[in-house]
């Protein structure tokens, strides 16, 4: 195990738990305001699309990241329409996003690019002085995108928001029971809205990385999965957005760790290395089966009024 | 010790009310507020006036438009016709928070308090349009409206888990939190001991004397007498009468009942025997009824292991006689539910074991014990009592799918099923358009009827009730108090009571158990003098005198 | 956008019973034909207007949408199309009855595609061998039996998840979907490999061996397989005690506890025979249209199924009209996208938009009481699971 294997790994981990990350982050906020975003990766995928077309045209990484937070915002707001405001099953319009933001992207990028498959120049790099000469972790950890120190500043941000602030409670009381917040006289479906709407964006974000930063380029369904695992990182997080971050790294090992093999001489076949993350969710989920603790009153549409 | 002393000794009813109380202009006016909904219209034409310093008691069965009138002061809903005057002034509540700006605080019959929040945090939720939450300035209110009410509240602590009584007076605390001068409090009785309720007059007083105007929304009339300065009679939606202070205060409360008895069923007043909830129990000594000493039902040192939220059970011990009516007693959440789902079979015991006519049931399943002529009246009857989404006819058999004559070989026998339910339907007077209907689109009190006539067809021998009259109207709960008396006297039949209305199983037990905290506390002989304060006593987790 | 939250329809937390069930009483229709005639027309509404954004996607990536719809048209129904398209109606309508039964109980098995794909890889492995070896239809049968039990497996560990833990099984059957897809093509790219081509891919069954045709056409007689079990869920669905108890525990699965029925062997069973439908689906496309199976192939027919069943209201037999548009769609659109230069995926955001638009549906006709109703079972299969 060498060096270049250990930072192979751990720059891979950060490169790929980072949309994990963003991802579970605005999902975290919608689970905890008792929205289950089952269209997660729909969100990812037009945020990695939007994201992708807009520095390409503009050769700017930053206005296509804007770009994807527009993106998933979008796509978000479906659910904000259907499940938030209409009350209607959140689960059939997570798929109905889900296939949606699949099959546009796929279409779009088909119909724009054909079958060329434009790459975008290395992104965003940058070497923070000194501190990225450190063997190891240095050219991993220091050497990485500014991205990735967005993504710190957002995980305590959302720590912040959800323990110290207003909003934070108010989340928390739409999760639990939003009946309670309705009648401390919050408006319920404000919350609610603000909540998902921010997911989308945080979701387009996650998705935006993936074309830009990590692979600089984009693949129909490129994401793969992401969204789901992203789901379950939030699940077990619980609430606690240190414990995304966590999660998020955790999994970008087992993304990754097939790649740093390969670094490291030895050779796995690319199905098991794309099975790895998704064994580990079911070994984790198995093992921690007791204590998956999900909001009161996840997925259950608020009506004034009624009971329960 | 008495807990209910305070009707019995005080000669004239009422207490000596603040002398600039209800000598002003009214805090709050309702004006000919008319509020319809799909197929009833809960409040008609109803006028009354707030006063500062005052109780203003609303009484009236279940259904007859209370809750509505107040949801519509505290902004839940919109009135349809009518205005409403805070202070001289005429206002539009149209949202909550409406009414919060307006100085309106409401206690909701069911606690809008978030179980997993600290009561701190219960506190500040929508308190405040600020960004960030200042707990310390939400600690000196804290302990400055306690120290107000005269109650001591720990911030930290988590709201689930506190008495009810405790929540209770968190929930008041939140009402007032952004300085109210009008408190309502919709049935907040209906879940507290003895004990509890004359800790919540004594809180009453204390707000009284700071000015505010109170509302307290009841169906039990000598709650209205006891604790009201001023009564308005509420009965389909319209007001029927009114009692003033003064009545309040000079009349006795014999006469008083008498004045809204008269109120609420005017010439055709009937004998005040027939009308439920008029006479408090305690006053009526029951005698001891006859009974055979055949055990129908034992429950062994029977312990129950529940859930997160849930009450554990311990060791609980008792036996049922033949046609015996046993109830339990005990404020709600004391493990009732826990102990009536584990005699039903739907949970497993830890320890112990259950005999019923004399056959080892405590591994047998749901199906099993209904069979052998064990029967279970949830109290969630639109939850687990029900299927919303099948039709009547299905969920009178419910708990016999796959079974002869209704499935033969696994197929379903749809006359056989229609026919018997049909007859169950006009057996028990459920009003339903056909047995085809979906349950879903039933009234409340039909439901109910509807989950009796399953549990009470096919020779039931014992019959566990989980609070089987709640939230029903009057005629109602007369019925089914009726059938279960009647199911005693004529067939024999036995039944476990769990009801947390004291009145209702004074009036039909032959013994009444009390749990407190998952175990049997006590069991108390329902006949002679007395029963009350002793099942009071116990429910508190005092020790009872006979065990 | 004005909030239209609805506080009228039912009284507040705060009113008794009474209150609350008197007024859905006005809200649930009674009228039994209204109710089926209104779903038809609502359905047929969804689709409508699903195709018609669609033809403005198309248009707006300058495409033109009406020779797209006509040459979906001509491919899937005209000359030997309507062949091909109701030869896939076998896979689609099985699989479809898999989510019918699991959504009937309440249990959300979105992970069809991995149990499709893993079956269809053990039996284009197991094919060959058993094929040379024994007669044929012994030999078809075996293998469409190993479709069912291996179908079936993979749906072992989210059931007992959730029927012992209450854990969430849309999360873990689609973590055991993407495990299947990743071990049916190590299955196919190692032990099944065949050594005669250099695509990775299983050996291929001799033509005369596979699924009898009907007579006449190219159609094997899975259709036949297919309708019959469309035909005995159906059954078994509306007319037995398994299928009420089903049915009970997915409207309403506190009331199946009280019931006294045996919730956890439900759970079992209904996810044993949903993966097992679905497997059987993988043997009817393997055994009776390729002979073989490719690596990396994914015809992703699980989520765009989800919507035909929902769009079926569950009901088994509704089903196949669906399934049999669905069918003309992905036959004809592989053509008509081929023709348009788009890619294949335009399917899906068909679907998905079908999706849309029929919830949408739902918000008119049946009003706010129903649709509480009909939301109740995705609140129980969530809310229930952490009580088992």
């Amino acid at each position: 195990m060498t060096v270049a294997f250990w930072t192979s790994l751990i720059s891979g981990m950060i490169l790929a738990g980072m949309p994990l990350l963003f991802t579970s982050l605005g999902e975290t906020i919608s689970e905890q305001s008792g929205i289950l975003n089952i269209g997660l990766e729909g969100m990812m995928l037009v945020g990695a699309y939007a994201g992708f077309v807009a520095a390409l045209y503009s050769r700017s990484p930053w206005v296509g990241v804007v770009a994807g937070i527009a993106g998933g915002m979008v796509m978000s707001a479906i659910m904000v329409l259907f499940c938030v405001r209409l009350g209607l099953d959140q689960i059939v319009v997570g798929i109905a996003i889900l296939l949606v933001g699949e099959g546009l992207t796929s279409l779009l990028h088909g119909a724009q690019f054909g079958s060329s498959y434009p790459r975008l120049g290395g992104m965003m790099d940058i070497k923070i002085p000194l501190l990225s000469k450190i063997p190891v972790i240095g050219p991993s950890v220091f050497s990485q995108p500014v991205i990735f120190w967005l993504g710190i500043a957002l995980a305590l941000i959302v720590r912040w928001i959800l323990k110290s602030t207003n909003w934070g409670l108010n989340i928390r009381a739409a999760g639990e029971k939003p009946a309670a917040l309705d009648a401390a006289g919050v408006n319920v479906t404000w919350t609610r809205t603000a909540a998902v709407l921010t997911t989308g964006a945080f979701a387009g974000i996650g998705g935006a990385y993936m074309a830009i930063v990590g692979s600089g380029i984009f693949v129909p369904f490129m994401t793969n999965g992401l969204g789901f695992i992203a789901i379950v990182v939030t699940m077990l997080a619980r609430g606690r957005a240190m414990w995304a971050l966590a999660g998020s790294l955790l999994f970008g090992i087992c993304l990754q760790i097939g790649t740093s093999l390969q670094v490291a001489g030895i050779d796995i076949p690319t199905d098991v290395i794309f099975m790895l993350p998704f064994l580990v969710v079911m070994v984790v989920l198995v093992i921690s089966a007791r204590q998956a603790y999900l909001p009161a009153a996840l997925c259950v549409p608020y009506k004034r009024g009624k009971k329960g | 010790m008495t807990t209910n002393n305070t009707v019995n000794s005080s000669p004239a009813v009422g207490e000596s009310v603040d002398a600039t109380a209800g000598a002003s202009a009214p805090a709050v006016e309702v004006l000919r507020i008319t509020k319809a909904f799909p197929g009833v219209v809960a409040n008609k034409d109803i006028s009354l006036s707030l006063y500062k310093g005052e109780v203003h008691c609303l009484l009236g069965e279940n259904g007859a438009g209370k809750s509505t009138l107040m949801n519509i002061l505290s902004g839940m809903y919109q009135p349809d016709e009518g205005t409403i005057k805070v202070g001289g002034r005429t206002v539009v509540i149209d949202t909550p928070k409406a009414a919060i700006d307006l100085g309106i605080g409401m206690v909701y019959q069911h606690s809008t308090m978030i179980p997993v929040f600290t009561v701190l945090e219960n506190l500040m939720l929508g308190a405040t349009e600020r960004v960030r939450l200042d707990r310390k300035a939400a600690e000196t209110a804290l302990a400055d409206l306690s120290g107000k009410l005269a109650v001591e509240i720990e911030p930290g602590a988590v709201t689930g888990k506190l008495a009810l009584g405790q929540q209770q007076q968190v929930e008041i605390i939140k009402a007032l939190w952004s300085g109210s001068s009008v408190l309502i409090l919709d049935e907040p009785t209906s879940m507290l001991t003895p004990q509890g309720i004359a800790d919540l007059q004594e809180v009453l007083v204390q707000l009284k004397q700071h000015g505010l105007a109170i509302v307290f929304i009841t169906h039990k009339l000598y709650e209205a007498i006891e604790i009201g300065d001023r009564v308005s009679v509420l009965k389909q939606g319209c007001v029927v009468g009114r009692l003033e202070p003064e009545d309040l205060h000079s009349k006795s409360a014999d006469e008083l009942q008498a004045t809204i008895v008269g109120m609420m069923f005017g010439e055709e007043a009937r004998s005040l025997s027939e009308v439920a909830e008029i006479k408090q129990m305690s006053r009526l000594q029951r005698e001891k009824r006859d009974l055979s000493s055949t055990l129908v039902l034992e429950v062994n040192n029977v312990s129950v292991k529940a859930g997160r939220g849930e009450v554990d059970v311990h060791e609980v011990s008792l036996q049922v006689r033949r046609g015996e009516i046993m109830g339990i007693a005990g404020v709600d959440g004391n493990g009732q539910r826990e102990l009536a789902e584990a005699l039903a079979g739907q949970r497993k015991l830890s320890r112990g074991d259950i005999v019923l006519t004399g056959h080892q049931v405590g591994r047998a399943s749901v199906a099993e014990r209904q069979k052998l002529g064990l029967r279970f009246v949830t109290d969630d009857r639109l939850g687990e009592g029900m299927v919303a989404t099948l039709p009547v006819s299905l969920n009178l058999f419910l708990k016999r799918i796959g079974e002869r004559p209704f499935w033969k070989g696994g197929r379903i026998q749809e006359e056989m099923i229609c026919d018997s339910a049909e007859s169950l339907v006009r057996a028990f007077d459920i009003r339903t358009p056909t047995v085809e209907t979906h349950c879903g689109a039933l009234s409340g009190g039909n439901i109910q009827k509807m989950v009796l006539a399953r549990e009470l067809s096919f020779e039931p021998k014992v019959v566990v009730y989980n609070k089987p009259t709640y939230g029903l109207d009057v005629k109602t709960t007369r019925t089914i108090r009726d059938r279960i008396r009647e199911l005693s006297d004529k067939k024999g039949v036995s039944a476990v009571l769990i009801s947390t209305d004291l009145e209702e199983l004074l009036d039909l037990c032959d013994r009444i158990g009390v749990m407190f905290r998952g175990r049997l506390t006590g069991v108390v002989e329902n006949h002679g003098a007395g029963v009350e304060a002793q099942v009071g006593k116990l429910m508190l987790g005092g020790k009872g005198d006979s065990m | 956008m004005s909030d239209l939250i609805d506080r009228e329809l039912t009284p507040a937390v705060t009113g008794s019973a009474v209150e609350v069930v008197e007024a859905t009483a006005r809200a649930v229709p009674r009228n039994k034909w209204k109710t089926s005639s209104a779903q038809v027309i609502r359905a047929i509404l969804a689709i409508i207007v699903a195709f018609i954004v669609g033809a403005v996607v198309i248009l707006l990536l300058g495409r033109n949408p009406l020779t797209f719809y006509a040459d979906i048209f001509r491919a899937g129904v005209l000359h030997a199309g309507w062949e091909d398209s109701v030869t896939r109606m076998s896979v689609l309508l099985l699989m479809g009855m898999g989510y019918v039964v699991a959504f009937r109980g309440g249990i959300w098995n979105i992970g069809g595609d991995g149990q499709f794909l893993l079956s269809a890889a053990i039996i284009a492995g197991a094919g060959p061998p058993l094929l040379s070896a024994l007669p044929m239809g012994f030999a078809l049968v075996i293998l469409s039996l190993i479709g069912v039990v291996v179908g079936g497996s993979w749906t072992v560990l989210p059931a007992y998840l959730r029927a012992s833990y209450g854990l969430n099984e849309i999360i873990t059957t689609v973590m055991m979907s993407f495990i299947g897809i990743y071990v049916a093509n190590i299955l196919i790219k190692g032990p099944f490999r065949s050594e005669q081509t250099t695509v990775p891919q299983t050996n291929v069954m001799p033509f005369e061996k596979l699924l009898p045709k009907i007579p006449g056409t190219t159609i094997p007689i899975g259709i036949f397989v297919a309708l019959a079990v469309v035909v005995g869920l159906h059954y078994v669905m509306t007319r037995t005690s398994i299928g009420l108890r089903l049915t009970v525990m997915g409207a309403n699965a506190r009331a199946a506890l009280h019931a006294g029925l045996k919730v956890k062997r439900l759970i079992l069973g209904a996810f044993f025979a949903s993966g097992a439908f679905i497997g059987l689906g993988a043997a009817m496309e393997i055994l009776g249209v390729w002979g073989y199976m490719r690596a990396d192939w994914n015809p992703k027919y699980g989520l765009t199924l989800f919507a035909m069943v929902f769009l079926a209201r569950l009901n088994a037999l509704a089903v196949i009209p669906l399934t049999g548009m669905f069918a003309v769609l992905t036959i004809g659109g592989h053509a008509a996208s081929r023709n348009a230069d788009l890619p294949n995926d335009f399917m899906l955001l068909l679907v998905g938009l079908i999706l849309l638009l029929m919830t949408l549906a739902e918000l008119i006709t049946i009003g706010k009481a129903g649709r509480r109703l009909l939301g109740q079972r995705v609140v129980q299969a969530l809310r229930f699971g952490r009580e088992p």
